[in-house]
């Protein structure tokens, strides 16, 4: 029985730490099959989580915070869009000027704040309000109920919002365009689709969906406390997990998961560790940096792989990266 | 093609055919005083004097010799660096690796400097040294080389899972003590000092100091200059870079250009992490922020500067001295030094906004001109076009040309798309 309270804490730990990814995969899978490859995450979280952080600290209410987060970082979504899509900007520069200014701006209004003694603190009810939701009466089934009810509102809803996007991109006509736009520009528009609105359309929800993460970063992760690295490469390694879930949000969910568990075992490795002192006794001997490293050599090993394999499923969108100017088709 | 009823776009956009020198200076100049001036804005709004604030950035960087010696430090990294990317980028390369690459050749800069300690010359082992950084940040840059010239592997996502990588190498020999680098002690590990024998040399002129990293950092501006504009290397780099077919098509063996340039450009980036270890701006020792974020940074100067070695520098003196400066006015005003992110950040969103003006035209589009542009193009209809299409723009000599290439979009688009589909299949 300890053996399995301790697998389900660990597991339960990787769904609290994999859902800020989720949503920054997500959301970077939405950007990246219209066509636009956004490296901004990192940025475009870290403005989600400093607007929507402080938004939800001094109203007093989740739902603000959450909506603010979403609509600072549709806002970076929209500046994306503006610059590579109506005027053409090289998209990995942009992306990268988005991630130094996010996280500049993040860390500037973040300190500034913190010097001046004005920085926010999450009220109890509020920090109750995040931290332990999960579904009353069914958190309460033993081992079931920590593994599927137990958890605060945001991890429900990023798997909600994954499970939407995956049937908006896959089921639906208007996900169809929006694929076609990504794979194809030029045939996509001479059937009449409107490139640049689906990607601007496309760039700033997924924005949106990312900066959920951010907050996700702030209020969860690091529990309301300022630190100068709020998202601490949680954006990047969203970015990898997008290939890692090869383009697809289903994939993302369980991705989002294994990466979580990878990032949850680099300070619960002990649990496992104890609770299996035979069969499992040697993880205590693996250096914390090896999990650290983990998510980086894996989607590096899936990018090698998916390049020899020649796949034609669930690989990048042809068209990502690439301005689409219509008189050079 | 076109009927009547169409609707058409109220601004028409083309592209420049011919670049003017002056506009493009012209426009950056502008680009970046929008963005001190919004920078401004910024530091307005939370609470600071914006003039106070740019004036101690620029004192912090020329008010005393010591400010300008932790400038010239903080310049020479990004300039190596950026000058060492924009080989890359010059093939259309996008190697987003640079802070990996500055980390293995540092490591192995560090590790080679470890195992000498002071058994040979100075100079000879400087040199070793150095070589050895250059060789470990080149080989780490080739390993993805390898790849994208053999699978046509993403070298842009590679890259960035490889700096990660080499940071928790970096991380994993630091925290985990392993003797041979770690410094004795009790406390929180450090890394050892380098051996005197192998620290670069200072140079004193007057009140001035700074360690010889400022000449290699010259000759080898200077070297990529002269690399990639007069010699044939140089040259078969930006015919790969512009169409890899045209380059195989010409006979160049393009998988060995590309291994080659990927060395080059992650060698020059490993030789920072060398100068890094062995100079004075890390003190003589690895770190695990021996970077200072110089990787990321590089790739924006490299872009603004749009891969002109000559443009580089200044770019990289101007971001070298919103870092110092910024870093100086925090301790002065305590405003926060991320500041200087966010400004840089700033110049990079106007800079790319600007360019679209250097790059494409905007012109407005009248209704008259849309009936006749709807009329069967021949050259007659090429010329009352000229006239009577309002632009925005008052080049003349170039009104003329754009014209002209848009009546003739009409017709040769039908070719044009026959060809891109015979491309593609010969790109099967």
């Amino acid at each position: 029985m300890e053996g399995l309270m301790a697998i389900v804490t660990v597991l339960a730990s990787a769904l609290r730490f994999g859902a800020p990814l989720l949503f920054g995969t997500t959301g970077e899978i939405l950007t990246e099959k219209s066509g636009s490859l956004n490296l901004g995450v990192e940025g475009t979280m870290a403005i989600g989580a400093i607007g929507g952080f402080i938004a939800g600290a001094t109203s007093n209410s989740l739902f603000v915070g959450m909506l603010v987060a979403f609509l600072c970082s549709s806002l970076c979504g929209l500046l994306f869009s503006f610059l590579t899509v109506t005027l053409k900007a090289n998209q990995n520069v942009t992306g990268l000027a988005m991630t130094i200014f996010g996280v500049g701006l993040c860390q500037l209004i973040g300190q500034t704040l913190k010097t001046k003694g004005k920085f926010p603190a999450m009220s109890e009810e509020l920090t109750h309000a995040v931290a332990s939701n999960g579904i009353p009466g069914l958190r309460n089934i033993p081992v079931l109920g920590e593994l599927l009810f137990n958890y605060n509102i945001f991890v429900y809803i990023s798997i909600i919002v994954a499970i939407i996007a995956w049937v908006f991109m896959f089921k639906t006509k208007a996900g169809l365009r929006m694929r076609a736009v990504g794979e194809n520009p030029g045939a996509a528009d001479s059937v009449g689709i409107n490139v640049d609105r689906t990607r601007y359309i496309n760039n700033t929800i997924g924005s949106g969906i990312m900066g959920l993460g951010g907050l996700y970063m702030a209020m969860i992760i690091n529990i309301g406390t300022w630190n100068d690295n709020w998202i601490g490469g949680y954006g990047w390694i969203a970015v990898a997990l997008v290939i890692f879930a090869s383009w697809s949000p289903a994939r993302a969910i369980g991705g989002s998961f294994l990466f979580g568990l990878l990032i949850a075992l680099q300070s619960q490795v002990s649990i496992l560790a104890n609770a299996f002192p035979t069969a499992l006794g040697w993880l205590n001997k693996i250096p914390v940096e090896f999990y650290k490293m983990l998510p980086f050599v894996i989607t590096a090993l899936v990018i090698i792989i998916n390049s020899i394999g020649k796949k034609k499923e669930g690989v990048q969108p042809t068209a990502c990266g690439v301005n689409y100017y219509r008189e050079e088709r | 093609m076109t009927h009547n009823n169409v609707r058409q776009p109220l601004f028409q956009i083309s592209k420049r055919t011919e670049q003017k020198k002056g506009l493009g200076i012209l426009v950056n100049l502008a680009a970046v005083l929008t963005a001190l001036v919004l920078g401004g804005i910024f530091v307005a709004c939370l609470g600071y004097d914006p003039f106070k604030f740019y004036a101690k950035v620029f004192a912090g960087c020329f008010e005393s010799p010591i400010y300008i010696k932790l400038l010239i430090r903080t310049i020479i990294p990004l300039l190596i660096t950026s000058i060492g990317l924009s080989v890359a980028f010059k093939m259309k390369f996008w190697n987003i690796g640079a802070e990996g690459q500055i980390l293995m050749g540092a490591l192995s800069a560090f590790t080679v400097s470890l195992l000498l300690k002071d058994s040979v010359p100075s100079f000879l082992g400087i040199l070793i040294v150095l070589l050895s950084g250059t060789l470990g940040g080149g080989l780490y840059g080739l390993i993805v080389a390898a790849f994208k010239a053999k699978f046509n592997t993403n070298e842009t996502l590679l890259t960035l899972m490889f700096n990660y990588i080499a940071l928790y190498i970096v991380f994993y020999l630091l925290n985990n003590n392993v003797k041979f680098f770690i410094a004795a002690g009790n406390g929180i590990p450090t890394f050892k000092l380098i051996d005197k024998a192998l620290w670069l040399s200072e140079i004193k002129i007057g009140d001035l100091s700074f360690d010889t990293s400022l000449f290699i950092a010259i000759a080898i501006v200077v070297f990529v200059a002269i690399y990639l504009k007069f010699t044939k290397q140089g040259y078969q780099i930006s015919v790969v870079g512009d169409s890899p077919n045209t380059a195989k098509y010409a006979g160049m063996k393009v998988k060995r250009i590309m291994l080659r340039t990927m060395f080059l450009s992650s060698a020059i980036i490993g030789l920072v992490g060398a100068l890094q270890v062995t100079g004075s701006a890390a003190s003589h020792t690895m770190s695990t922020g021996i970077t200072n974020g110089v990787g990321w940074t590089a790739i924006i100067v490299a872009w603004l500067a749009k891969l002109n070695p000559i443009a580089i520098v200044v770019v990289s003196i101007l971001m070298g001295i919103l870092e110092q400066g910024s870093n100086v006015a925090r301790s002065a005003m305590g405003i926060s030094a991320a500041m200087a992110d966010v400004l840089q950040g700033l110049i990079l969103f106007t800079i790319l906004a600007f360019d679209f003006f250097i790059n494409y035209k905007v012109t407005r589009r009248k209704k008259f001109a849309l009936q006749e542009a709807s009329a069967p193009t021949t050259e007659t209809t090429t010329d009352t076009d000229k006239d009577s299409t309002p632009q925005l723009t008052n080049e003349n000599g170039e009104e003329n040309n754009e014209v002209t290439e848009e009546n003739n979009m009409t017709c040769d688009q039908s070719i044009n798309e026959i060809v891109t589909d015979n491309d593609k299949e010969g790109k099967e």
